[in-house]
């Protein structure tokens, strides 16, 4: 069943602001653009509230002060640099910083039910790599709260969303000389029809890369297809080299092998230990953290109470140290039968208290693993959860190199360096998710008011519909679905939590190898409906990604966050000064990635001196 | 450990269809979904299914299941009994697109006719200030993930096609109750969700309360006392007339938001 | 065209159900129950006699305000006169019944088991049309509540049966049999359905939005939010029960078996 290329109809429709992805970033940007008076419609592969934020669990950070007044932007603004090690944009962690509490308050105001303190405020807990309990919540479906918020905001202001629908390129009008966005390019997943949007600015909040990965906490969706569409239209990727690792994804029973286990498991005073009943974080603390690191487990288990005489429990490092630390215990032979370690809540609290605080955490091991968390320990291990690598932006206003292409949320790159704290996510979701919004529409009305608004090129629609449709060609003999079995293997085994670097050049042979059995990838049955059709269009992104990744990690020759290195396993003092961009040498031809170096931008001398001080 | 199960799939579309049967290799451990998605991968590639992040998260991949509505990705294998042919079919109370995938803009739609949460203004210093007890009730109806499987399975629309227009389902009413009960919201909904969502046509079979994934009490904590709350404003002459005189309830009655129309 | 699960444009599925469970087996033995419930307690009302044994009155026929009482059962004296043609029992049933008639729990028991609207769930229901609780005459489940305060009369009054089950039968107190057991027992559960009812938690509470600001109605919902979860529960051993108490005091009352005393 062969579809004839060259009969290409498709819908079309016209917009100010087109927002790819219906995540806690694009519904964010859509109602901002919206506020800002623009047309905006809302474009997403899913049904609208079905997007990965959903699986955010532990909670929004924001330096509100409700629960330790001590807390404010400044002290938020350390945390996170010293998370990322010190690789983040600064602009970007200030903003951040400084008005996630607005953004949260915002959610309130929406209809958000967060847990509340005694005085009647919202409740903030503990995470990872947070000096203070700083993470807004709804028991353990924070995503949940937050998506629903976003989405019944959006449905009540009329913006329209395109649902299950799927972007597949940027048009641009190259005709002013410098190329600009004119609009976007999909299909209906439902029909297989094409569908054209003009609109002078697209915002892309696609979220992140993880399903090239073996063992992911991500969703089918995570095809890294915002970091494809900004490459392909000469937008930059930066940091692609850093990957996170949650350091507690289920382990077994296979089947649900990478699933989430929240940090706030630990937050709430969950323990690692390992098949000895050591806790080996204890063992594991590096130097940059000894100083607010507690070493005693009794010091460790009186931070809960007393945040001020005492130091931090190790289980609280950031992800990073955690996941090598899981890491480095298995390979030593200290694991759980299943391969991971023991993660042990059920000693330290009541059942009560367990099943209030965590009662997601609860049902998902009571329902898919037959375990009860408040009876005896979890086994985790680490997964595959987040991408701080992403389009680079301008801090302010969240454009991409590209005029009219805007990026927020995981799909955006600086932000978190080389590590995110847990919570800084979703809090990145709303801060740049308005800005992109906001801005956008602003650079809509200059481009309206200069008239002129860039045209949709007819030959760029023909070009990406042929692409769309090649693996109808019936030519090829490639099983979308085994290619990408293999990929995951491929970046899982060759480009996982420790790299090295003949492993990565050989996993850049084998991406190539599977580059070529993408071309011949071939699909039954028609355009209505079709996974294996989709499968095959997405598995071009999730190379592309899977390149960027692997060419940057060859490049960075120190470790560092979210990229460790078994060939130089120290932080080089040389490095924490440069950013590693990827861009298409000539995106027209769309092949080969090229890593570039660039200086880190930095920061002011009053943000450095937080620094300075303890 | 691999072993092998039958599975008979409702394969088609709009126009018709047919279940087919087919013997899937599966592991120890696996869900209804990783059934599904092996069948996928090796036999049939084109085999439609929506599923997102198979963790009982996102409530994508709801299906009929032995005629019971679940989602595919929280029913394990160990199950059924040994031998078992496990039926998956696509939800029979909407329209079907393909295979195990339904036309589910009717929720959807239904969303978009409930007015917006209206609060009153900030405090002085810009917070709202509620109580943990005020704010647990609407919390519990805030767990749902909008599987629709309350959708599917209430008899008003299920069995009753011609219902849709006049009918919101439990799903809009845990919307309503949660609304109606939240601490800060100025408007008066109640009658709304007796003539707008049509909340006298449950008969509160408790079909929804019983394939609720999250476990929410639909029934108990949410339509009954809704439906309580709907006597109050028009059903208890007492109850009314006392509010009026005491001036007790001072929110403010919003019309019905119009469907907006569809594009 | 069919309006249900046939639906044109919904998967083409002719089965009424594809359920594989003995789903049939719940309405079934509801139906059993209430059938013989209702079959015993119309013939024991219309009987007329045997309601009176020593100190114990069936719940039956408290209280008995009808000249055609027997004397001994006529704890309130006789206000309503010698017009009565019909047994006592006929007057005071009614409340009960229509307590739980409109009963939340009951209805969904019926409503399943008798209408088969739906029999059970995702098993399509056989009627051609359906408009629920939104009509007459079901619209008047509505004044559950009033049957609520007026079972609140009767559990009073027969908590003071039981209560004067600790006299013998001469009037003398310090006497307690099986049969004062039995009362005790039934007027207990009585309470516990009452309580437990949908109405009376939002009554007592359900109805406030602001429970941190009536901290005593809070604790007395949570409590009856408690009791409510039970709410079946207590309907069935309820009902069971009050007919066994009626059924024990009819075999004293016929001499068919004396009754044991404790003191």
């Amino acid at each position: 069943m062969t579809e004839q290329a060259t009969s290409v109809g498709y819908e079309r429709q016209a917009y100010d602001v087109v927002i790819v992805g219906a995540g806690g970033a694009g519904l964010r940007a859509a109602i901002a653009a919206h506020d800002a008076g623009a047309r905006t419609a809302i474009v997403c592969k899913s049904l609208l509230g079905k997007a990965h934020t959903v699986m955010a669990e532990g909670g929004i950070a924001a330096a509100m002060g409700n629960v330790w007044p001590d807390d404010g932007w400044q002290v938020h603004f350390r945390d996170t640099m010293r998370g990322g090690k010190m690789l983040n944009n600064w602009r970007m962690a200030q903003l951040h910083a400084q008005e996630s509490p607005d953004r949260v308050r915002e959610l309130e105001e929406w209809g958000a039910l967060f847990d509340r303190t005694p005085e009647g405020l919202i409740s903030q807990r503990d995470f990872g790599g947070h000096r203070f309990a700083r993470l807004a919540h709804v028991g353990d479906r924070t995503g949940l709260e937050m998506i629903r918020t976003l989405q019944q905001r959006a449905v009540a202001l009329g913006i329209d969303v395109f649902m299950e629908c799927t972007v597949t390129r940027v048009l641009l009008d190259q005709s002013g000389g410098e190329a600009r966005v004119a609009g976007a390019f999909g299909y209906w997943r439902e029909s297989g029809r094409f569908i054209v949007f003009d609109a002078p600015a697209v915002i892309l909040a696609t979220g992140g890369i993880g399903k090239s990965y073996k063992v992911t906490s991500n969703s089918w969706e995570y095809t890294g297809d915002g970091h494809t569409l900004a490459l392909e239209a000469g937008a930059r990727l930066l940091n692609m080299e850093f990957v996170q690792f949650h350091p507690t994804g289920m382990v077994w029973p296979p089947s649900v092998r990478g699933i989430l286990v929240t940090e706030s498991v630990r937050g709430d005073g969950g323990v690692l230990r390992n098949s000895e009943g050591r806790r080996f974080m204890f063992d594991a603390i590096p130097e940059f953290f000894k100083s607010e690191t507690a070493d005693s487990e009794e010091e460790a288990d009186r931070w809960y109470n007393d945040k001020k005489a005492n130091r931090r429990p190790p289980e609280l490092l950031p992800r990073d140290e955690v996941a090598r630390a899981i890491n480095s215990e298995v390979k030593a032979g200290r694991g759980s039968p299943h391969g991971g370690v023991f993660l042990d809540i059920a000693s330290r609290h009541d059942a009560e208290y367990i099943q209030r605080r965590l009662p997601s955490m609860y049902h998902q091991f009571k329902e898919l693993a037959d375990v009860d968390i408040t009876a005896e320990p979890m086994e985790v291990g680490p997964t595959c959860h987040y991408v701080m690598g992403g389009v680079e932006v301008e801090p302010d206003t969240a454009q991409s190199g590209v005029p009219g292409l805007y990026a927020a949320g995981e799909v955006a790159g600086g932000m978190h360096g080389s590590n995110r704290l847990g919570g800084n996510s979703l809090s990145d979701l709303l801060v740049f998710g308005r800005r992109a919004g906001l801005n956008a529409a602003y650079y809509v009305g200059r481009v309206s008011r200069t008239g002129s608004r860039p045209q949709v090129d007819p030959e760029d629609v023909r070009r990406a519909a042929d692409a769309a449709l090649l693996p109808f060609d019936g030519v090829g003999d490639e099983n979308p679905y085994a290619v990408q079995h293999d990929l995951q293997d491929v970046m899982h085994s060759l480009v996982g939590i420790v790299r090295r670097q003949d492993e990565m050049e050989e996993a850049l042979v084998q991406i190539e190898k599977l580059r070529e059995r993408v071309r011949r990838v071939t699909v039954e049955g028609h355009r209505q409906y079709n996974p294996g059709w989709h499968l095959a269009l997405d598995l071009r992104n999730m190379l592309r990604v899977s390149e960027c990744i692997a060419r940057a990690a060859l490049e960075r020759t120190e470790s560092r966050g979210g990229h460790t290195r078994d060939d130089y396993p120290m932080t080089d003092h040389d490095w924490a000064t440069v950013n590693l961009v990827c861009r298409l040498a000539d995106p027209s031809a769309g092949e080969a990635v090229e890593v570039v170096r660039q200086p880190l931008p930095q920061m002011p001398a009053e943000l450095r001196s937080l620094f300075e001080e303890k | 450990m691999g072993y092998d199960i039958t599975m008979r799939v409702w394969r088609g579309d709009a126009g018709g269809g047919a279940l087919q049967d087919y013997v899937v290799d599966v592991e120890e451990g696996e869900v209804v979904l990783d059934a599904v998605h092996r069948l996928q991968a090796t036999q049939v590639g084109d085999l439609a299914v929506r599923w997102n992040c198979k963790a009982g998260k996102c409530g994508s991949c709801s299906a009929e299941i032995n005629g019971r509505p679940r989602l595919m990705c929280m029913t394990r294998l160990s199950t059924f009994e040994a031998g078992e042919t496990i039926t998956v079919t696509p939800l029979r109370t909407f329209p079907v697109i393909r295979d195990l995938v339904t036309d589910v803009s009717y929720n959807y739609e239904k969303a978009k006719t409930l007015p917006a949460f209206a609060p009153v203004p900030r405090d002085a210093d810009g917070n709202y200030r509620m109580a943990q007890v005020d704010v647990q009730r609407g919390q519990e109806f805030r767990k749902c993930i909008e599987c629709f499987l309350c959708q599917t399975v209430c008899h008003v629309i299920r069995d009753h096609d011609d219902n849709k227009p006049a009918f919101s389902g439990p799903r809009m009413f845990l919307r309503y109750a949660e609304l109606d009960m939240h601490p800060l919201d100025t408007n008066d909904r109640r009658r709304l969700a007796k003539d707008a969502a049509g909340l006298g046509m449950c008969n509160i079979t408790k079909c929804c309360t019983e394939v609720c994934p999250e476990n929410i009490k639909i029934t108990d904590n949410a339509i009954i006392p809704l439906k309580e709350r709907v006597v109050d404003r028009s059903y208890d002459p007492l109850v009314w007339l006392g509010s009026k005189i005491r001036r007790r309830d001072q929110r403010s009655e919003p019309p019905p938001t119009p469907p907006p129309t569809t594009r | 065209m069919a309006s249900g699960v046939t639906t044109a444009g919904r998967a083409r599925i002719t089965a009424r159900t594809m359920r594989t469970d003995r789903w049939w087996l719940l309405p079934a033995v509801t139906v059993g129950v209430l059938l013989a419930f209702i079959a015993y307690s119309t013939w024991r009302a219309f009987e007329g006699a045997h309601y009176v044994a020593g100190p114990y009155l069936s719940p039956f026929y408290s209280p008995c305000l009808a000249s055609s009482c027997l004397p001994e059962s006529s704890h309130f004296g006789e206000p309503v006169g010698s017009w009565w043609p019909l047994s006592p029992a006929l007057l005071v049933l009614v409340f009960p019944l229509g307590f739980r008639m409109t009963c939340y729990y009951y209805r969904k028991a019926y409503y399943r088991s008798f209408w088969a609207s739906p029999p059970a769930c995702a098993v399509a229901e056989p009627h051609r049309s359906y408009s629920g609780e939104s009509r007459f005459p079901l619209v008047f489940q509505n004044a559950h509540r009033w049957f609520f305060y007026a079972g609140l009369v009767f559990n009073v009054i027969l908590t003071y049966d039981a209560v004067i089950a600790f006299r013998d039968g001469d009037g003398e107190w310090g006497h307690m049999g099986l049969g004062t057991l039995v009362l005790l027992v039934n007027a207990t559960l009585l309470w516990l359905y009452s309580l437990s009812c949908h109405s009376c938690r939002h009554t007592v509470g359900g109805r406030i939005n602001a429970f941190s600001k009536h901290p005593l109605r809070y604790r007395a919902w949570t409590l009856v939010s408690r009791l409510n979860g039970n709410h079946a529960r207590y309907a069935w051993l309820s009902l069971i029960w009050v007919g066994l108490t009626d059924l024990y005091i009819r075999l004293l009352a016929t001499g068919t078996f004396a009754d044991p005393r404790f003191f």
